[in-house]
């Protein structure tokens, strides 16, 4: 009885190699390639780039995240991989596979691993979002950022509308333009706001994306690290033509930026003299001199709305 | 069910998608405003002047929305006003602008926009006069902007008086109040589809002014077609 037990014993249990030294002496290569390709010949290239500090940081964030990432999906393939070819159906062989219980090892194992890579993941993005000397997520932070960069940043006012960003620079008279220019390597602060309906502000290359919303100044910190052109594009849906609220930034040597900053603010002075004296954010409900307009026009009862109380107003 | 009843329903549903379909893309897609040609004779890129006529009634009493204010174009052949938002320009051309503004004055949210850009000359006329810029904020002075962001282009357009009573039949006609704005511009060298909008909340009635006719074509804004 025994002696034909042990002859109905599957082949598979006599003689069967380590399949997980295997798959780990598979994987490892594997894993360690991709990695050193990732991060070395591939991050490089990550988006956003590296054209501020708020770019350079978001790209080291995603290539941590990759590295980390991509010897969990190599295991997977490697996994299915030898799966396929070792486990694969054999012609003639109709038996069941081996039942399975749970191997508390390897589960063990597993959870561990996954808990370990989550939590520090999380560690690591609450360290890099708000940091001391950090770039910040390159996002806006309402009116009042939990955190500033040193020194003193160029105040650049983001002003969204249908269909079109405006920028004002406070500490140049406070004139208001639709070019914007910024000096290299030095911090700038983006408050951004909306005087119609919600929008967003997208500075590809400069990893900064903050929503420009009516009556709100977020706040969005990034300090250019290289010269050249960025994309600024609307990244919330705003009306008929917002796949046209787009334009190009440019960053310039600082000398460059004072010499276009000074020149701007004498050719519109003119214009700048009719803007509302600078706030953070326009309401024109509040804007005194909005106010006294459209009382001139007869369109308004009070309180600076456009248009009588039985219409609707912005929520 | 018996199954030609099924077959019936089937066919039936299929057909009702199949027609939904073709509506939508016949009524949102295809369908809009008219083209006005301008220049058709004019060769592109020779530097030729094509003059285009436009107007903006308070109101329009030729659509589905007749309270919704909007612009409208003068056939450059048969000198009739078309009620659309679309025309198009030989490329490389220089586009002189004539605009009869019936609408009465609406303030800028942002009174950036009434500085006049993209013109020759940096300036609009307005009943002759040149401006490079109209404060729509020191009283009741502007109606509407002419703003081609694709180039550069941004032209407050002047109101009537504000004790004048406005043109209530539209197409307006010259016994109503108005102002009459000219400027020039150069159309770009390169073919393509430049759309044009009015910065004021001018859509009374919707959200803070911005919904209606200043989201439509046909309406507060539009297509220039430069063709090469």
């Amino acid at each position: 009885m025994a002696a034909s037990s042990a002859a109905a014993a599957p082949p598979a249990e006599r003689g069967e190699p380590n399949h997980g030294l295997r798959i780990f002496l598979i994987w490892l290569p594997i894993a360690v390639i991709a990695d050193v390709l990732l991060y070395f010949v591939y991050g490089p290239h990550m988006p956003p780039g590296d054209m501020s500090n708020s770019a350079a940081s978001q790209q080291f964030d995603i290539k941590v995240m990759s590295v980390l990432a991509a010897p969990v999906m190599a295991f997977v393939l490697t996994f299915m991989a030898y799966s396929f070819i070792v486990w694969r159906h054999r012609e003639g062989d109709d038996t069941d596979g081996p039942p399975i219980y749970g191997h508390a090892r390897i589960q063990a194992t597993w959870i561990t691993i996954s808990a370990v890579i989550v939590l520090s993941l999380a560690a690591f993005g609450t360290y890099e979002l708000a940091g001391p000397g950090l770039a910040g997520a390159g996002a806006g932070e309402g009116p009042s950022p939990i955190w500033k960069p040193d020194g003193t940043p160029l105040q650049v006012q983001v002003i969204g509308q249908q269909w079109r960003f405006t920028y004002r620079y406070p500490q140049f008279g406070g004139f208001e333009t639709t070019a914007l220019y910024l000096p290299v390597g030095q911090p700038v602060q983006f408050n951004v706001t909306s005087i119609d309906v919600i929008h967003s502000f997208w500075a590809y290359q400069l990893g900064v994306k903050a929503d420009a919303n009516p009556g709100v100044n977020n706040v969005a910190y990034t300090t250019p690290e290289h010269t050249g052109t960025f994309m600024v594009r609307c990244a919330e849906l705003c009306g008929l033509w917002h796949g046209a609220m787009f334009n190009q930034g440019e960053v310039v040597s600082v000398a460059a930026f004072q010499a276009w900053a000074h020149k701007t603010e004498i050719q519109l002075a003119s214009i700048t003299k009719l803007l509302p004296p600078y706030a953070t954010s326009y309401d024109p409900t509040t804007v005194a001199q909005i106010n006294k307009a459209m009382q001139k026009a007869g369109i308004t009862g009070a309180n600076g709305l456009y248009y009588p109380p039985q219409d609707p107003v912005q929520p | 069910m018996a199954l030609p009843a099924r077959i019936v329903t089937l066919v039936v549903a299929f057909l009702a998608v199949v027609a939904l379909a073709v509506f939508v893309i016949v009524h949102y897609f295809l369908g809009g405003p008219p083209t006005v040609a301008f220049g058709s004779g004019v060769s592109a890129d020779t530097g030729a002047t094509v003059h285009v006529v436009m107007q903006e009634d308070p109101q329009n009493t030729v659509s589905t929305h007749p309270d919704w204010v909007s612009y409208f174009v003068q056939s450059p052949t048969t000198h009739q006003w078309v009620h659309t938002t679309v025309f198009s320009v030989p490329a490389g051309s220089r586009i002189d602008m004539t605009i009869y503004g019936y609408d009465g004055c609406t303030p800028l949210r942002n009174p950036y926009w009434g500085r006049v850009t993209g013109t020759i000359g940096g300036v609009e006329y307005v009943d002759g006069k040149p401006y490079s810029s109209l404060n729509s904020w020191g009283g009741c002075h502007v109606g509407h902007t002419f703003s081609i962001p694709g180039i550069g282009l941004n032209v407050p357009m002047a109101s009537p008086d504000l004790s004048a009573s406005l043109c209530g039949t539209s197409p307006c006609t010259t016994s109503s109040p108005y102002r009459l704005m000219t400027f020039s511009f150069n159309s770009p060298k390169v073919a393509g589809t430049y759309f044009w909008q009015c910065r004021i909340p001018c859509g009374g009635g919707f959200i803070d002014g911005f919904g209606g006719p200043m989201q439509t074509i046909g309406f507060m804004t539009g297509n220039m077609e430069v063709v090469s």
